[in-house]
């Protein structure tokens, strides 16, 4: 298919795309590109330009620093996470970006790029939001820090802004995490999911059921009391040709008993 | 690229290599790695079935990573490595995998096989004893609606078993 006319650029610093973003409102970033160009050959978005990330050395890699938290660049590879002896600090990051698409798409897709697209059937979003990350934006007046909770604003919609970039993800140690969900097909688009935590409290934020990550705070992890927080969270989530917003709702719910059971059992193991 | 600045342009000219020729063209930054391939370099081994980058057809490993050529721009793969299918029987003589595509009448209309073919061997690349479930898991990208899937599954494990 054939994209509109668009300029490309491949910068190899922050300093550079940012100078690049800031300067033309049509500018946008270009991560693995697994949604992007998709969306562009659709006529769904149509930058003027393309600001290629995948040469900025700086926006790759993870570290994982003493007290066991990872630092993660937003252009790590889902294969790279898969792969990484020190995103097993983390153990449910791996896990999960083994169950996104197929191979190939995992080859190119960003976890930078998934939580910036911000589609409400990503996977990584509900996790992210699930393990407490926080999120290391770069602009003109320099670099912001955004917790988890901040970062989704709506459908395709996050805290990065015109002339910002995502420059690093951190997330603290633990391994008490759990996701569950409903697929088109294995490791397909979900149709509802569910990311869980119990390190310490219980953390439990749903997917594909609203704009943004629903979070939801049982009082306790037994399953009687995480349906009751998923219920009281008045869920009216939208209906489609896979699922009326009545069973997204009833999925929501089963998937946020099977998330925190993993989770239980995760933290006690 | 004065002064150490990125600079954008709508046209550029890029050199790869690909199953050891080196071409080197001007592309526009839209065109999609897998038309610049097929219409520019005249290579149509690797098939666009869906454009949507559901189907797994235009299967390529670009710098030993095996990837979806429709959803890379052409300007994305300057300087890289390229394979295509018609890399894998190079000499006139076809690889175990593909002999082993043959004997198990792995294909049917053959669409979708350039893109199971480069699946598979990125598979046996880095993994000579794949289990069944991650043969599966390795050609989960690629669609084929011709055979159900059974004779492909049997003739990568077969070409696995067979050291290849």
């Amino acid at each position: 298919m054939l994209l509109r006319e668009v300029e490309y650029a491949k910068p190899s610093s922050v300093a550079e795309a940012l100078a690049l973003l800031v300067a033309d409102d049509g500018a946008r970033a270009l991560a693995g590109g697994q949604t992007l160009i998709n969306v562009m050959k659709a006529r769904a978005a149509s930058p003027d330009m393309l600001v290629d990330l995948n040469g900025i050395d700086e926006l790759k890699g993870i570290e994982l620093a003493g007290d066991g938290t990872l630092s993660i660049g937003p252009m790590t590879t889902y294969s790279e996470i898969v792969g990484s002896a020190e995103a097993k600090a983390r153990p449910i990051l791996g896990e999960v970006c083994a169950q996104i698409a197929d191979v190939q798409v995992r080859n190119r897709g960003t976890i930078g790029g998934n939580v910036c697209a911000n589609d409400p059937t990503n996977h990584l979003p509900p996790l992210v939001a699930a393990v407490g990350a926080t999120f290391h934006i770069a602009g003109r007046d320099g670099v912001r820090v955004v917790p988890a909770d901040e970062f989704f604003l709506g459908v395709y919609l996050t805290a990065v802004g015109p002339g910002e970039l995502l420059t690093r993800i951190t997330i603290p140690a633990g391994k008490g995490d759990g996701f569950a969900a409903v697929t088109l097909g294995a490791d397909g688009t979900c149709i509802a999911n569910a990311a869980a935590s119990v390190n310490g409290s219980v953390r439990v934020v749903l997917g594909c059921v609203d704009a943004v990550p629903v979070v939801v705070s049982p009082a306790a992890a037994d399953d009687e009391s995480v349906r009751a927080a998923v219920r009281g969270a008045g869920l009216r989530p939208p209906g489609d040709v896979h699922a009326s917003s009545d069973y997204r709702t009833h999925l929501a719910e089963v998937l946020a008993v099977r998330a925190v059971r993993t989770a239980v059992e995760r933290a006690g193991g | 690229m004065a002064n150490g600045a990125a600079a954008a342009s709508s046209s550029w000219t890029i050199t790869v290599r690909i199953n050891d020729a080196v071409y080197e063209r001007e592309v526009e930054a839209r065109k999609l790695l897998i038309h610049f391939v097929r219409d520019d370099l005249d290579l149509t081994g690797s098939h666009i079935g869906c454009d949507t980058g559901n189907c797994g057809a235009c299967s390529m490993i670009v710098d030993g990573v095996l990837v979806k050529s429709c959803m890379l721009l052409a300007v994305q793969a300057d300087g890289t490595t390229i394979e295509t299918v018609e890399g894998l029987a190079a000499g006139g003589e076809l690889t175990t995998l593909q002999q082993a595509f043959s004997d198990h009448h792995a294909l049917q209309c053959g669409y979708c096989t350039p893109g199971m073919l480069m699946s598979a061997t990125a598979l046996l690349r880095t993994n000579s004893d794949p289990s069944d479930a991650e043969i599966k898991k390795a050609l989960q990208g690629n669609i084929c609606r011709c055979t159900g899937y059974w004779n492909i599954f049997e003739a990568v494990k077969a070409a696995a078993g067979s050291g290849a």
